[in-house]
């Protein structure tokens, strides 16, 4: 087998190469830079809200974008629509399948998404006179672990089967296959400019994809487990992840690497869900131990903790408008928070 | 876990278990909350009492032992009566009850006659939802319940006691109290790649009940295959192109990420309380008011001096930007930019007549709103249209946003009409008078 042992060296030595590459620009570390900086303030945040409705795990939660309405999706088998500030419930959309694993809802509020164990994207109208199954998007091979709209013509899912997938609604079809994951594909972000997206997967690296063409961009390395929560910092041009490996990373797409790392020594669960404020000074991350930590994006220190739940936090998120964050977990509550 | 257990165990050194005399029984076995907290402190290395709480409360949710008066699985540090789980029933037995041998356990207990072994609400729940599941079956669980409750009838009554408590705090492990944690839930996410340990698939009762399990399906994970060699030529193809790739130094990086959240920071509800305060806080929905109302407030116009792409995602900058450009009759360039990002959001049949429609408006030679775009653009676009996707303006959209970039938008940022509006506010304000 002389030609794989010779094709293994080159690829061996051109991601040692590429490693160099990286190290060349390190002309200081984000500590050092980040020093100068004032401290962030320690964030005490009170639950101000208990969404009560779910009757099991809470798996998915998504923000619609008029920073009022979300939708949440629980292996009781239903997706629930709140309007988060009155506490109503809106719309419940029973799910052929209740091992779903996520959810999201269009910019437009008309239609939300979800899959889970049964390899499909379910798309439902929310605003039909009663809320009506419009598409199932049935082409991967594995379980769906993540979806966003674009708009209401165009979604993008994640899933098991390795591939990220961009759809087109009105035919069903898949328009777009990302191909280059080795493992799971457990999350996806899309980019402020809606030009690119990033994924995280099993195989321990992010990558950064053209929505258009299909290629992917960028790879990120170093974490070493799966990866389960991946966002945008609002500038669009870095990127933070959370894995099974219990810590945080910052990469930055201009510089191609690694630039901070948030973990503690102490910290020994895994990270399932990661959200940032605002101006993306704050990174709130949930965890299996039922907490979540917010950590402070240059300094990389603790600045706070929101410990409410009385089981895991699954999903994680903030609203456009950033004024405040909500968690949902095992335990079937949804909270909010500032 | 199951190493302190057996220190605790230990008759010499471990927490001393007795028999307790209450009203009209004997209460065998046990030992109190209290006995445990200071076992723990004292052999286990533990500081304070916080920590003994915490560790004992997370082994009696796993079910090595459980108060014998109470569902709820937790450490108290007080009189109340605990007692070990015999290692029948220990969780490292790697134990997945059927809902079968629930029904059959839910259903022996209706037939003891004691007060004290009554169903709980959710238990007789559970027990209802079990009959409507099982319908069919009943008969055959009714039966295994009445051959257990005969064989617990001749069982001595201290042991019965004893037994019957840790068979309950088994079903409280595995089918818990609403509410409270289960230790023994997995992440679906996860679990069709989990290599599985041998679950133990015969049932709690013994071998009569028939296997169906009520969780999604075990695949093993498949074995990470080594790379083909087609795999490995693209992965060299893709590092070797990403290996030339410029990379912007730490510094100027680590700069940009700081001088962001800075810039930011004062629209950052978490760091900056908000005015008019936050609707989660006081209950005043005045600022979701204010965000929706054609009138901007100072500080979100001050918001669309930090770039281009600040004013074009805002609808009101939009609107401010749009007026200000037509003032000066020199708006088709943002015209066509609004027009072809919203040809991208159309459904596909619509898109080839949209298309026409801004070529038509903006780029055939005597368009009413021409605009100015380079040779190459040009050329390309006139390409796109005759077979019009999404993405034909592609290439003129761009050279006309960064027109739009260094010449009109700098141009708005520094008119009277965008000063204006910056100051507005507190003109608004005077007017009231």
């Amino acid at each position: 087998m002389g030609e794989m042992d010779t094709l293994k060296k080159e690829a061996d030595g051109l991601k040692t190469q590429i490693e160099t590459a990286r190290k060349a620009v390190n002309d200081t570390t984000m500590a050092a830079v980040a020093s100068g900086v004032a401290a962030a303030p320690r964030i005490q945040l009170k639950n101000r809200k208990t969404l009560k409705g779910h009757l099991a795990k809470i798996y998915g939660l998504h923000w619609s974008a008029d920073n009022r309405h979300m939708v949440s999706a629980s292996q009781d088998g239903k997706l629930l629509i709140w309007d988060t500030y009155t506490g109503n419930k809106v719309y419940a959309v029973p799910l052929k399948s209740s091992w779903v694993m996520s959810c999201s809802m269009a910019p437009s509020g008309n239609l939300v998404a979800s899959g889970g164990l049964d390899n499909m994207c379910t798309i439902v109208n929310i605003k039909a006179a009663s809320p009506k199954t419009i598409r199932e998007l049935d082409a991967h091979e594995g379980y769906l672990s993540h979806s966003r709209f674009l708009n209401d013509s165009e979604i993008l899912t994640a899933s098991g089967d390795t591939t990220c997938c961009l759809w087109d609604l009105e035919t069903g079809k898949q328009k777009v296959v990302y191909k280059s994951h080795v493992g799971d594909c457990m999350c996806l972000a899309m980019s402020p400019d809606q030009n690119t997206f990033i994924s995280g997967a099993c195989d321990s690296s992010a990558k950064l994809w053209d929505i258009r063409d299909g290629g992917c961009k960028q790879t990120f390395i170093g974490h070493t487990s799966d990866i389960n929560a991946i966002a945008f910092f609002p500038s669009g041009t870095a990127i933070i992840t959370g894995s099974d490996d219990c810590t945080l990373k910052m990469y930055d797409l201009r510089a191609d690497q690694e630039v901070n790392g948030y973990q503690d020594a102490a910290l020994n669960a895994g990270v399932t869900s990661v959200s940032l404020s605002s101006s993306g000074r704050l990174v709130f991350a949930g965890y299996d131990n039922f907490n979540c930590n917010i950590w402070d994006s240059l300094k990389a220190e603790k600045v706070g903790v929101l410990s409410g739940h009385d089981n895991r936090v699954s999903c994680i998120g903030v609203p456009d408008d950033g004024l405040g964050i909500c968690t949902g977990s095992w335990d079937s509550f949804l909270k909010i928070w500032n | 876990m199951e190493d302190v257990i057996a220190r605790m165990q230990d008759e010499k050194n471990g927490i001393p278990i007795r028999t307790v005399k209450s009203f009209l029984s004997k209460i065998p076995s046990v030992f109190s909350g209290s006995d445990i907290v200071q076992w723990m402190i004292k052999n286990l290395n533990i500081e304070d009492q916080v920590e003994a709480l915490h560790l004992g409360t997370l082994m009696a949710a796993h079910g090595y032992f459980f108060p014998i008066s109470d569902h709820v699985l937790t450490l108290k540090d007080d009189g109340t009566f605990y007692r070990f789980q015999t290692p029948y029933f220990w969780p490292s037995n790697c134990w997945e009850p059927e809902n079968t041998d629930y029904a059959v356990y839910l259903c022996k207990r209706t037939m003891q006659n004691k007060a004290r072994l009554e169903l709980a609400d959710y238990e007789a729940e559970s027990l209802a939802r079990l009959q409507r599941a099982f319908a069919r079956k009943w008969e055959f669980i009714f039966m295994q319940a009445e051959a257990q409750a005969k064989v617990d009838k001749k069982r001595d009554k201290i042991e019965r006691k004893i037994l019957d408590s840790q068979e309950r705090a088994f079903w409280d492990v595995h089918r818990p109290v609403p509410g409270c944690v289960n230790t023994t839930e997995v992440d679906i996410k996860k679990s069709s790649r989990m290599k599985n340990p041998q679950k133990t698939r015969k049932s709690v009762y013994g071998p009569q009940n028939d296997v169906r399990t009520h969780s999604p399906t075990h695949t093993p994970a498949p074995e990470a295959k080594p790379a083909t060699e087609e795999q490995l030529q693209d992965q060299i193809n893709y590092w070797g192109g990403q290996l030339d790739r410029h990379r912007l130094k730490m510094s100027k990086v680590a700069e940009s990420l700081l001088a962001y959240t800075e810039q930011y920071v004062e629209y950052d509800p978490f760091i900056t309380s908000t005015d008019p305060s936050n609707p989660w806080i006081s209950d005043d929905t005045a600022v979701w008011e204010l965000e929706a109302s054609k009138e901007p407030g100072q500080q979100r116009v001050k918001r669309w001096a930090f770039g281009i792409n600040e004013v074009l995602k805002d609808q009101v900058g939009r609107e401010q930007f749009l007026k200000f450009l037509e003032s000066e009759f020199s708006s088709e360039n943002l015209r066509f930019w609004l027009a072809v990002q919203e040809v991208k959001k159309r459904p596909i049949r619509e898109v080839p007549t949209r298309v026409q429609e801004i070529w038509q408006e903006f780029l055939a030679s005597g368009a009413p709103s021409a605009i100015n775009v380079d040779s190459k653009s040009y050329d390309k676009t006139t390409q796109n249209v005759k077979d019009p996707g999404r993405y034909a303006f592609e290439d003129a959209q761009d050279h006309i946003f960064k027109l739009m970039k260094s010449d009109s938008y700098s141009r708005f940022i520094r008119s009277s009409a965008y000063q204006e509006l910056l100051q507005a506010k507190k003109k608004k304000s005077k007017n009231l008078f």
